[in-house]
């Protein structure tokens, strides 16, 4: 009965539109570090990139249903690993959420995390056995998410423990929810929303991002109160034009740190409309791709897993472009495939893989 | 119901596709909203976002003595910027600016060019520490010339003429192989680091944190706002363990001389002083060393960069023969041993000779030290064997680094047999022994090793951690070398310790092998030692030439009892222990003094000149005599009265 699970069944027009996005980023990392003292992350950002895809074909080899059934160890190590962070963290800018490993290399927990809790959110609602969601399983499914989210926050790293929340949705909302479940989530989202817009300057930049906000933000320079950092990206996106410019913004090192969280606007201003317009049709023939690839999926499983890994690219995408255009506030979220970071591209290729692995069963069974 | 294999609802799944759509319609809105509706706008916004970013620069600490008198002060001083954010042909300009400032048109050209490419808001450095003229130059050519600017920087000024210069380092440029260290990851090119010495060690202390003041500028480079400024934080204050007055007295000791002198508080491990010769100027490094000046330090065979009292590795001599006798004694054999010296003897077959070529005669322990007798410590040697030998030394610390807190410190060798068969793959030869025994063969030491081992030695046996700043005195969250308050207790009988340094007292007295040092009222205990670099064989093939004389040692201490210093000496080509002692003994007399109130020898000089000078005063006077009210005048010369004598102030050069 099981076939005969091969990399011919492997989606390889996926990876290649993903590396397409990757090439773009490497590209606009060096053009934006060239001569600051990060010139040369973009040969970094390369070994990332290679070394997921490895890690991508490693875990699409493993079959996603063996991972399934140890996920509640997994779900325990994710748990432990965060509560490490706070006992044994390395404080760096006012946060912890990096633990030393030997051999000097640091390690975030909260990435693999969202990978543990998409499996998690998936294994727990193809296990269900009704059609309608009901207020426990409802509640249940909240808290998996919940705790590890409180624990992100307390490193204190907002923005990473907003990236949990859109796997709980994305869960709930397939796993069968109710309107009035539906309620109660937009009206949470909307609480949410409200605390991330008008607390934020006393509460969200309490710490590592007032450091990097004061010696920036102007009361009298920054009437809105939209924040200086916004205020750079968006000259920085509309002095692009629709064609592009000479990026000098970018390179007049006004726009903050415009090799990771502000990589989106640093493409838009070199390349214009038309350029960045591209990049976000690329990311949407991805994320149609990975669903078509839910609704082929061999199991219920199969298809949350890969609606988990969805949810999560499309809420970084909404939050970090949002950012760079002006809708939403700063919250540190990077662009995935582009921005530059070691924990972001290899969580990106990891979750590829689980999708991977998940197509390439679809006939098994 | 539904099983396992019941798909995920179509509807959902086609609804989640629809709302992915919907946001990326927003966000493709957002673009188009900023990019093409309103781009003219942002593309002004971008044109005015000009920025001038001029740092404020930190002063770096100041370090300070024991008794909190300045070593390394700063003083201020110009440097020549030029800014390149404003619309002036900066090339065609070069001429009028070198000519000003005194540099190379085509220099300044060059320099222009390898900046070209780094953001604009960002000014070069065109002049360090530039002349009162050239800053009139600046100043009078402000409108032809708006792109000159000037700011004022921290420069440190170190003593005059090398003083102290091993023990304090100094200061240069972070480099490019720097950055890329982790360590330095904080740090921002042009940043001014510690290289050597205390400036490095202590660099994350002393160094402050550089301000900035971001304005805004006008597309001519007019400021027309400040954005805001961040001040400067200075560098905190350093305080040392030296002594100044004995650093002085150290300095004069080996003035004109190379080697090293290195005293310590042998009851905390505080360094008091520490002198390190031929020298050089760390001024000269403070703005921008040349290559030739370089050059010739760094190819300079008597390596005036090195530290000598911790990189030089070198036989101890006949000094190690204090090792020897703690070695003997706690093994039980050194105090029963008797040895009829007839200025030489074999061993192994191979004749090894005394220094004494008519031989010392009957001698046993006592006389063994203060004599210095060869072949008593041949024969003992030879009795111990290299492990046990090997084994005391090593737990006295020689052949490992100290753990003092200076860069850059060596290890130094002590021999074993083991030692042997990792480095030569070679058995070791129970003849190499016999030269241990007297502190030469493979056993290569630094100064300040010695000195420790010595320290342990009068001690008891407690053994400290040299260190030049006391953990107490750094800025909290200072760790790294929170190691040097650690004490060790190295075993050695009481009997044995009193006896070694009672003879060690004789050293100095008519018998021993130093009665030209003697000095009377201070009861010094010590041990000579002179060291061969090479056999004595190539020495006379060489014709005695200078440059392979014998290396003198020598490391005393005062009191005998419970000593409050011990001082260690390694006079290169000083031929012979007792030279050495001679300036040993130069330096203890000055903490002797100073401890004793006495003046001292150089503040006692410096008063001198003084009196030369204003001893005596001219002075012209008019006054009325008591008797009746005529106005009388006239022309006096009056002695004032002798001040108190002083100690000095501060470090030879810096301000009083």
């Amino acid at each position: 009965m099981a076939r005969y699970v091969s990399f011919r069944d492997f989606d390889w027009g996926l990876l290649v539109f993903v590396l397409l996005i990757c090439g773009l980023g490497v590209m606009e990392i060096r053009s934006a570090t060239m001569h600051t003292k990060f010139a040369g992350s973009h040969v970094r950002q390369v070994y990332w990139i290679l070394g997921g895809v490895g890690a991508m074909f490693l875990i699409s080899a493993v079959n996603y249903q063996a991972l399934l059934d140890r996920i509640h160890w997994f779900y325990i190590a994710a748990v432990a690993s965060l509560v490490a962070v706070l006992l044994f963290g390395q404080k760096y800018l006012g946060a912890k959420r990096w633990i030393k490993m030997p051999g000097g290399n640091h390690f975030q927990p909260s990435e693999w995390v969202k990978l543990i809790l998409i499996l998690a959110m998936a294994k727990f609602f193809a296990d269900l056995r009704h059609r309608d969601l009901s207020w426990s399983d409802f509640m249940k499914a909240g808290a998996i998410v919940v705790i590890p989210m409180l624990l992100v926050l307390k490193q204190p790293d907002l923005g990473t423990a907003l990236t949990y929340i859109p796997i709980a949705i994305m869960g709930v909302f397939l796993g069968g929810m109710q309107w009035k479940q539906g309620l109660l989530v937009v009206v949470l989202a909307a609480v949410g929303v409200g605390a991330v817009f008008f607390v934020p300057r006393v509460h969200v930049l309490k710490s590592y991002q007032k450091q990097r906000l004061t010696s920036f933000v102007d009361p009298e320079l920054d009437p809105q109160g939209s924040g200086y950092q916004v205020e750079q990206s968006k000259i920085a996106v509309g002095s692009g034009g629709l064609w592009g410019g000479k990026g000098s913004q970018t390179h007049g090192a006004f726009l903050p740190v415009p090799q990771t969280d502000f990589i989106f606007a640093a493409f838009a201003e070199e390349h214009g409309f038309v350029g960045a317009l591209g990049v976000l049709l690329l990311y949407f023939v991805v994320l149609m791709r990975l669903t078509q690839n839910a609704q082929t999926a061999p199991d219920r499983a199969g298809a949350f897993v890969v609606m988990g890994v969805v949810a999560v690219l499309s809420f970084h995408i909404l939050v970090n472009v949002g950012m760079v255009v002006g809708f939403m506030p700063v919250t540190g979220i990077p662009l995935p495939l582009m921005s530059y970071g070691g924990s972001s591209v290899l969580f990106m290729f990891l979750a590829l893989g689980m999708v991977m692995n998940v197509r390439m069963r679809r006939f098994v069974n | 119901m539904f099983g396992r294999d019941d798909k995920v609802s179509e509807i959902r799944l086609t609804a989640a596709q629809y709302m992915i759509l919907a946001i990326f319609l927003v966000l493709a809105y957002g673009l188009w909203r900023l990019q093409v509706m309103q781009s003219g706008y942002y593309a002004s916004a971008a044109e005015k976002n000009r920025i001038r970013n001029v740092p404020i620069l930190a002063p770096r600490g100041k370090i300070l003595d024991r008794e909190g008198r300045i070593i390394v002060d700063n003083y201020p001083s110009f440097s020549a910027l030029l800014l390149r954010d404003s619309s002036r042909d900066l090339n065609a300009d070069a001429d009028l600016i070198a000519q000003g400032l005194h540099l190379d048109a085509n220099e300044v050209r060059a320099r222009i060019r390898h900046f070209v490419s780094m953001p604009q808001y960002q000014p070069i450095f065109l002049k360090e520490d530039i002349t009162p003229d050239e800053l009139a130059f600046i100043d009078s050519h402000r409108n032809e010339l708006p792109e000159l600017d000037t700011i004022m920087a921290h420069r440190r000024l170190y003593p005059r003429n090398g003083f102290m210069a091993h023990l304090i380092g100094y200061v240069g440029e972070v480099t490019e192989d720097m950055l890329n260290q982790p360590q330095f990851e904080l740090y921002n090119p042009g940043d001014v680091v510690g290289v050597s010495g205390v400036e490095r060690q202590y660099n994350n202390a002393l160094m402050g944190q550089n301000g900035a003041r971001r304005a805004v500028v006008d597309s001519h480079g007019r400021e027309v706002g400040l954005l805001g400024e961040t001040a400067a934080v200075p560098g905190k204050q350093l305080k040392l363990t030296v002594d100044i007055d004995l650093q002085i007295a150290a300095e004069e000791a080996l003035e004109g001389k190379n080697g090293a002198i290195v005293a310590m508080d042998p009851r905390t491990g505080e360094i008091l002083a520490m002198v390190s010769r031929p020298t050089f100027d760390p001024n000269d490094f403070a703005v921008r060393v040349s290559r030739d000046e370089w050059n010739k330090l760094v190819t300079d065979p008597d390596k005036p960069l090195l530290n000598k009292a911790i990189q030089a590795q070198l036989a101890p001599g006949s000094t190690f023969k204090i090792i020897m006798s703690v070695a003997g004694w706690q093994e039980g054999i050194a105090q029963t041993l008797h040895v009829n010296c007839t200025g030489g003897a074999e061993f192994y077959g191979r004749r090894f000779g005394c220094w004494l070529k008519g031989g010392h005669g009957f001698v046993e322990l006592e006389k063994a030290i203060y004599q210095s007798c060869d072949v008593f410590f041949y024969t003992l040697a030879e009795k111990l064997g290299i492990e046990r030998i090997a084994k005391y030394a090593t737990a006295l610390g020689l052949g490992q680094k100290t753990g003092i807190d200076l860069p850059n410190e060596v290890s130094g060798v002590m021999p074993s047999e083991e030692w042997k068969i990792k480095n030569f793959k070679q058995k070791w030869f129970a003849g190499e022994t016999i030269s241990v025994g007297i502190g030469q063969g493979a056993i290569a030491i630094t100064p300040v090793q010695l000195m420790r081992a010595i320290a342990a030695v009068s001690m008891g046996g407690r053994m400290v951690v040299p260190h030049v700043v006391d953990p107490q005195e750094l800025p909290p969250g200072y760790v790294e070398t929170s190691h040097v308050t650690e004490t060790k207790n190295i075993p050695i009988n009481p009997d044995g310790w009193t006896f070694i340094t009672d003879a060690m007292s004789r050293v100095l007295l008519p018998e021993g092998t130093a009665p030209s040092a003697h000095i009377p009222g201070i009861d010094i205990a010590g041990k000579t030692g002179s060291a061969q670099i090479v056999s004595l064989a190539t020495r006379a093939k060489f014709k005695n030439s200078e440059a392979l004389a014998q290396n003198g040692w020598f490391v005393g201490f005062t009191p005998r009892r419970n000593p409050d210093i011990v001082v260690c000496i390694l006079f290169e080509g000083g031929e012979h222990g007792r030279l050495a002692a001679r300036l040993a003994t130069q330096v203890i007399k000055a903490y002797v003094d100073k401890q004793r109130r006495l003046p001292s020898k150089m503040a006692e000089k410096e008063e001198k000149e003084k009196q030369k000078s204003d001893g005596e005063v001219d002075m012209a006077a008019l006054w009325t005599a008591p008797e009746g009210d005529k106005l009388e005048g006239g022309r006096y010369v009056v002695k004032l009265p002798k001040r108190p004598l002083a100690v000095a102030t501060a470090a030879p050069g810096l301000p009083q």
